[in-house]
């Protein structure tokens, strides 16, 4: 069986700017990997490489066994309705309701029919906790409700890896802890592969299976495994200090 | 920070340096203000009597209240003493200063910069070269992408948005009628204008109504109603579609494998490409009755003549070839806009330049456009 996500050697930039090089790492099926690092280390730039937003100029990123990069229209098409993405605002089209939110990538990759399409949006309104929500518009819910909508829009296809940027950047505690209990359930019920671009050490600890950490410094990745682990026995000083909140001042 | 209550006798804040050796102290007294000026601490340091001072400690007994000024003359002391080797001794300070010492001297934070050095100026001039032809073959891949998704249309391989295009068409419909009509009168009235004083002077007052005419129908009813549409619905477009950007909507669509060509950018431009005839013939009229409006007024011509010398000037394929600007002109600006907002970058400041980038290229291809559809009816004397 082919691994979710399989990255080689990747180089990540924009024009000169080198962001991150020597990416190697593999994300097993159904587990919560956790990709980390402090702000600007090119953590949501390796998000756009993985679901093939970027072309990698170096290096190869496969999802479930394939190149998104090299692959034709159909076939990218194909892949791509096996993946989910979760952007950090939400991004929910802001000129449709929720409903139609889901229901657009149903009608657009899916065969189903008018009716099968209402039940599936209801559905995956109702597993993240907004059924009844369906006729309102994004502007009119809270940030938390946006990013649960969201979710089911990226769940609609059934995807069997979905990512996630920064889930509870811009939430309260309650909201973003319920959204990591959505994600966990996420992973253990449905078997789903969830990487999670985040650097909010409370989800981590909370979510994660292994973790990756991508240290601004070195410009690559320094540290890969179970966060708590990780913590207790850090295998430099950057993951310490990131993993301690050390910031580093004595005082 | 310390409230600046001024104390019953405000003191001004003083400074004063006495040499023990190489040791200095620093006595601060006073009440310390930003708004009265104190002489830098690095500049008294430099002039101070001892040569090379290897520490310097303070002394605060006599200090009043302060606030930011005092950390400012801290600090100016600090660096002087970092960059001359001198150590600069806080224990004479109270613990509040020290503290808010130590919080301003910076931990180093990582950003990531370019490593390759900044390219010269004449690699600057092939790199902006470069950046020109990119993104002039850009153009050309999203006119490809555009006629694709509208072959795949009409084949059938995709849904049509109709909500979208509706919505264009009612913005450029009704919508967009006030400020046509407002500019469509006032040009036809112009033209009208020019004729009367320049051919009266001939005695051709007759025939202004031919220029009004083709004036109208064949120039400037459809690049007036261009100009207007590019400004007010090309930068829509391109800010609508930029900011879809910045939300990472645009994002959702393409991750999803949804085309936003065939989603956002085509029921726009056919919206345009729909309405910019019909908004062209209806400015050629009002263009027309203003025109009319004015040769009644000026030089005597009844309505009756007007309207005679006009039909007996202008053909059908005058009008026809307005109309067939028309709706170049729409898929220009619909094009130019969606463009520019697919282009857009990742900060809000990017839309506001795409925004102006949209109705610059729209206004510069519509007039170009114009000159060669013009070139080519001359060409062939229509
Ligand atoms: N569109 C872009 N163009 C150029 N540089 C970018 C762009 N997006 C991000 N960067 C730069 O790449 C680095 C990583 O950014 P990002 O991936 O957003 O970091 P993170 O998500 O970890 O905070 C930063 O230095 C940022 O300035
Ligand atoms: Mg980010």
């Amino acid at each position: 069986m082919t691994h979710p996500v399989e990255v080689t050697d990747l180089t990540m930039q924009y024009g000169p700017l080198v962001v991150m090089r020597d990416l190697t790492f593999t994300i097993e099926r159904g587990e919560v990997f956790v990709i980390m690092g402090g702000s600007g280390s090119g953590k949501s730039t390796l998000l756009k490489y993985l679901v093939g937003l970027r072309d990698a100029p170096s290096g190869t990123v496969r999802i479930n066994g394939e190149e998104l990069a090299a692959s034709d229209r159909d076939a990218r098409r194909r892949n791509l309705r096996r993946i989910g993405v979760l952007y950090q605002g939400g991004a929910l089209w802001s000129g449709l309701t929720l409903a139609e939110n889901v229901a657009l990538p149903l009608e657009e990759l899916s065969e189903l029919d008018a009716d099968s399409i209402a039940e599936v949006v209801e559905l995956k309104l109702a597993l993240v906790g907004l059924r009844g929500y369906g006729g309102f518009y994004p502007s009119a819910i809270s940030g938390g409700m946006r990013k649960r909508a969201s979710l089911a829009r990226a769940m609609a296809l059934d995807p069997d890896v979905l990512f996630f940027d920064e889930p509870s950047s811009g939430l309260d505690p309650i909201s973003a802890s319920r959204l990591d209990d959505l994600i966990r359930a996420l992973a253990d019920s449905f078997g789903t592969t969830i990487v999670v671009v985040t650097h909010d050490l409370a989800s981590i600890f909370r979510i994660a299976d292994r973790a990756l950490f991508l240290d601004i410094s070195q410009r690559t990745m320094t540290a890969l495994g179970d966060p708590a682990t990780l913590r207790d026995t850090p295998p430099n000083d950057e993951v310490r200090r990131f993993l301690t909140r050390d910031s580093g001042s004595s005082t | 920070m310390h409230a600046r209550t001024a104390p019953a006798a405000p003191d001004r804040a003083a400074a004063d340096l006495h040499s023990h050796g190489d040791r200095i102290v620093a006595v601060l007294s006073g009440t310390w203000q930003l708004e009265e000026t104190t002489s830098r601490f690095d500049r008294l340091l430099a002039s101070s009597s001892s040569a090379s001072p290897r520490s310097i400690a303070f002394e605060t007994a006599a200090l009043g209240p302060w606030d930011s000024s005092l950390l400012i003359f801290l600090r100016q002391g600090q660096s002087y003493c970092e960059a001359n080797d001198v150590a600069f001794d806080t224990t004479g300070l109270p613990a509040r200063i020290t503290a808010l010492l130590a919080l301003a001297t910076p931990v180093p934070e990582r950003v990531l910069e370019t490593e390759a050095p900044a390219p010269s100026r004449v690699a600057q001039l092939g790199l902006a070269g470069l950046a020109a032809w990119d993104s002039a073959s850009s153009a050309l891949a999203f006119l490809g992408e555009v006629a694709d998704s509208l072959l795949r249309l009409l084949t059938g391989q995709v849904r049509m948005q109709w909500r979208t295009f509706w919505v264009v068409v009612q913005s450029n419909g009704s919508g967009a009628l006030p400020i046509v009509t407002l500019i469509a009168l006032l040009v036809g009235v112009i033209i009208a204008f020019l004729g009367a004083v320049v051919l009266q002077r001939f005695g051709a007052g007759y025939y202004v109504s031919y220029l009004v005419g083709y004036g109208m129908l064949r120039e400037m009813g459809a690049l007036m109603t261009g100009i207007i549409i590019a400004g007010r619905t090309g930068a829509g477009f391109a800010a609508e579609l930029g900011s879809m950007k910045v939300t990472e909507e645009l994002d959702a669509y393409s991750t999803l494998g949804i085309s936003p060509v065939d989603q956002l950018v085509l029921p726009r431009v056919l919206g345009l490409f729909v309405m910019m005839p019909l908004l062209v013939v209806y400015a050629d009229l009002v263009g027309i009755l203003g025109g009319m409006g004015v040769a009644i007024a000026l030089i005597d011509l009844t309505p009756t003549q007007f309207i005679g010398g006009l039909l007996s000037a202008v053909s059908l394929s005058d009008a026809l070839l307005g109309v067939f600007k028309a709706t170049i002109f729409g898929l220009i600006i619909g094009f130019a806009g969606c463009m520019q907002g697919l282009r857009t970058g990742s900060d809000a400041s990017a839309v506001g330049r795409s925004a102006t980038s949209a109705v610059v290229l729209g206004i510069t291809l519509i007039i170009l456009a114009n000159a060669i559809v013009d070139w080519l009816a001359a060409l062939w004397l229509i």
